[in-house]
């Protein structure tokens, strides 16, 4: 991990260079341009159909790239396998909470401890006294301590949301993508993402999809416009917000 | 110590619903039953070994196999080639013009043991095909389904497809396995006759001994960390995909077990009805298993044993005096369970029978659940998922 003093000049964790995907001949992304920095949180924000989400499926590669490449820490993903791609480093939390219903908090983030991930290694995983030490060290973070034992269910909906953060956490990825995070979180509810997502930045890169400009304005430390599949501005919130091409996308429709 | 007894029995409750279940096929139907009704059980058990590997991979995995009487057949026909070349001896098949084969081939005009067969002279080999060959057919069928994706309906479709062309196969080449007929007058096994009601009760002793070693087995599979992949994987695939996991190798793996569990099965099957042939192998026996599991309840193991006995009992039972009414009656049987018992008689009795048995028990002690953080936390199968799966099944 690079000093966050030196990350201006280092080299970006991701590094996404001309990429474009094509579905039917429908451009989703076009030739993009994207690098998230070490320890930064980099909001992507954009008018719905901007392929914000498509961007993420194709860092994860949940989606095929047409053409183009994405690289993260120095390794090509575009080539590589679901698993390897989240092996490498990369987690990512989908846009409607994903969680297994039917298993309690405490198992949900077992699941994602990064052990037993092969098919006798699961068979003969032990809950070891290291799992569950960090189980309840993320539960604890995204403020499900007293939840372990509940079925996943149950909880309301910001919880759920919380919880798979934390099932990413547990991975202990260099790199969390969030799809829109706060959506459907209370007020308080967002104030207390907002604080976790400033802890859980610490030493590691954040990507953020999120449609909440006040959400966006307390967390991000860089914004990128995305509008038709192409980056339309970058750059700090502020500068964002005063960008006329920015405001005519948004507000011109 | 501990451990075992958590996995294997899954705890208090566990014990107490395999001992049942023991009690009744190891004591209650050798004490009350004839060897020929006694025979029969041991037939049905054979199903229950399909039935509880579709508990595995259906009711957990979500993997709907319409074509596990495949496993079951291949299994079968591997033990039935063994003891019916032990039937073939040159003494006893002196009178067909070529001695010492099998009597169909003989029929069939053919003149030398085809390559095929000869290994199945040693019983070591053939012990060891019983398992491996109908693991590694399954081993096949999954890489090349799981790898692309194949899922859902087209996997149950392609299952089934897979079971009648093999049943077309084993019909068509009659000279290799005997044909519609299929492979009949299995005689002894390593010496030991296996005809008279003496050997018929050893056997389904063997049977049910085995039977109870796939349920622990599937016990053990269901209550690792695999057991919770694959139910999590059922519901959420996606996320177990981006959390790190080649989920292809976790329903290969468990579509493999439930092969095998099928493949034993038949092997028992041949040993104790003496014969093998295409009608254990196609589409409507593979069917009717999964309805044993669905009756019994698709997320239980020891409900699929249930569920199969009780079926295979109304099957004989009904088709003996209305054999026409039969197969609707079976159809109808399906439509109801999956409508409106999707978790079957294990369902029924999770709902229902046992706040009616706590009654009679001392309170919540016998019942009552031990302190979480100890237990080995197992999901319990839920009524509610399954409702909503097909609530939202277009």
């Amino acid at each position: 991990m690079n000093s966050p003093a030196g990350f201006q000049a280092a080299k970006p964790v991701l590094a996404i260079e001309g990429l474009t995907v094509s579905f039917d001949g429908f451009k989703a992304v076009n030739d993009l341009n994207l690098y998230v920095d070490r320890n930064e949180v980099h909001v992507v924000i954009g008018p719905n159909g901007a392929g914000k989400t498509t961007v993420l499926d194709l860092i994860c590669g949940k989606t095929k790239s047409t053409a183009g490449s994405i690289e993260f820490d120095g390794r090509e993903l575009t080539k590589m396998r679901e698993y390897d791609i989240v092996r490498a480093g990369v987690g990512r939390k989908f846009q409607n909470p994903s969680i297994y219903e039917n298993l309690t908090v405490f198992e949900n983030l077992e699941m994602s401890y990064p052990a037993g991930r092969k098919v006798f290694g699961a068979l003969f995983f032990q809950r070891s006294s290291a799992v569950i030490a960090r189980v309840e060290e993320v539960a604890g973070e995204i403020f499900l301590s007293d939840f372990l034992d509940k079925q996943a269910d149950l909880l309301s909906h910001g919880q759920k949301q919380w919880l798979e953060i934390g099932m990413l956490l547990m991975q202990d990825p260099a790199l969390l993508m969030l799809d829109e995070p706060v959506a459907g979180m209370s007020v308080s509810e967002r104030v207390q993402t907002a604080e976790l997502l400033k802890r859980i930045s610490q030493g590691r890169s954040v990507l953020v999809i999120e449609h909440d400009m006040e959400f966006v304005k307390s967390i991000a430390h860089r914004v990128t416009v995305l509008h038709q599949g192409k980056v339309l501005a970058e750059g700090s919130m502020e500068a964002v917000q005063s960008n006329p091409k920015v405001i005519e996308v948004y507000l011109g429709h | 110590m501990k451990n075992a007894y958590e996995s294997l029995l899954g705890g208090k409750q566990g014990a107490i619903g395999l001992l049942v279940l023991a009690t009744l096929i190891l004591v209650v139907f050798p004490l009350l039953l004839d060897t020929f009704r006694l025979n029969m059980v041991g037939k049905y058990l054979t199903y229950a070994f399909v039935a509880v590997g579709l508990v595995l991979c259906w009711g957990y995995g979500g993997i709907l196999s319409l074509g596990q009487g495949i496993f079951f057949g291949v299994g079968g026909y591997c033990m039935a080639m063994f003891l019916k070349l032990e039937a073939s001896d040159p003494e006893s098949t002196k009178i067909q013009s070529t001695p010492g084969i099998p009597d169909f081939m003989d029929w069939n005009q053919i003149t030398e043991l085809p390559l095929m067969w000869q290994p199945f002279h040693s019983f070591s080999f053939a012990l060891l095909a019983v398992i491996a060959v109908p693991t590694l057919l399954a081993l096949i069928i999954g890489v090349a389904m799981f790898k692309r994706r194949v899922g859902d309906v087209y996997f149950s479709i392609v299952t089934q497809a897979i079971a009648a062309i093999l049943t077309i196969l084993i019909i068509g080449q009659q000279g290799l396995t005997g044909g519609v007929n299929g492979i009949t007058d299995l005689k002894t096994l390593l010496g030991w006759d296996i005809r008279p009601d003496s050997s018929k009760i050893i056997l389904y002793f063997v049977n049910a001994f085995l039977l109870l070693g796939c349920v622990l087995l599937g016990r053990f599979i269901l209550t690792s960390k695999l057991g919770r992949l694959l139910m999590a994987m059922r519901d959420k695939e996606e996320r177990v995909r981006f959390s790190g996991y080649d989920v292809a190798s976790f329903k290969i793996f468990v579509f493999c077990v439930a092969a095998a569990f099928s493949a034993i099965g038949g092997a028992m099957f041949a040993l104790q009805v003496g014969f093998m042939s295409p009608s254990f192998v196609g589409i409507v026996p593979s069917i009717e298993m999964v309805i044993f599991a669905a009756v019994g309840g698709r997320m239980s193991l020891l409900g699929a044993v249930y569920g199969t006995l009780l079926v295979s009992f109304g099957k004989t039972y009904f088709s003996e005096s209305f054999p026409e009414l039969w197969l609707y009656l079976m159809g109808g049987l399906f439509i109801v369970v999956v409508m409106y018992f999707p978790n079957g008689i294990a369902g029924l009795w999770e709902s229902h029978g046992r706040k009616w048995l706590s009654r009679f028990a001392l309170g919540n002690k016998l019942f009552g659940v031990p302190p979480v953080k100890a237990r080995v936390l197992v999901a319990k199968p839920m009524e509610k998922p399954a409702t909503r799966e097909l609530e939202t099944t277009p």
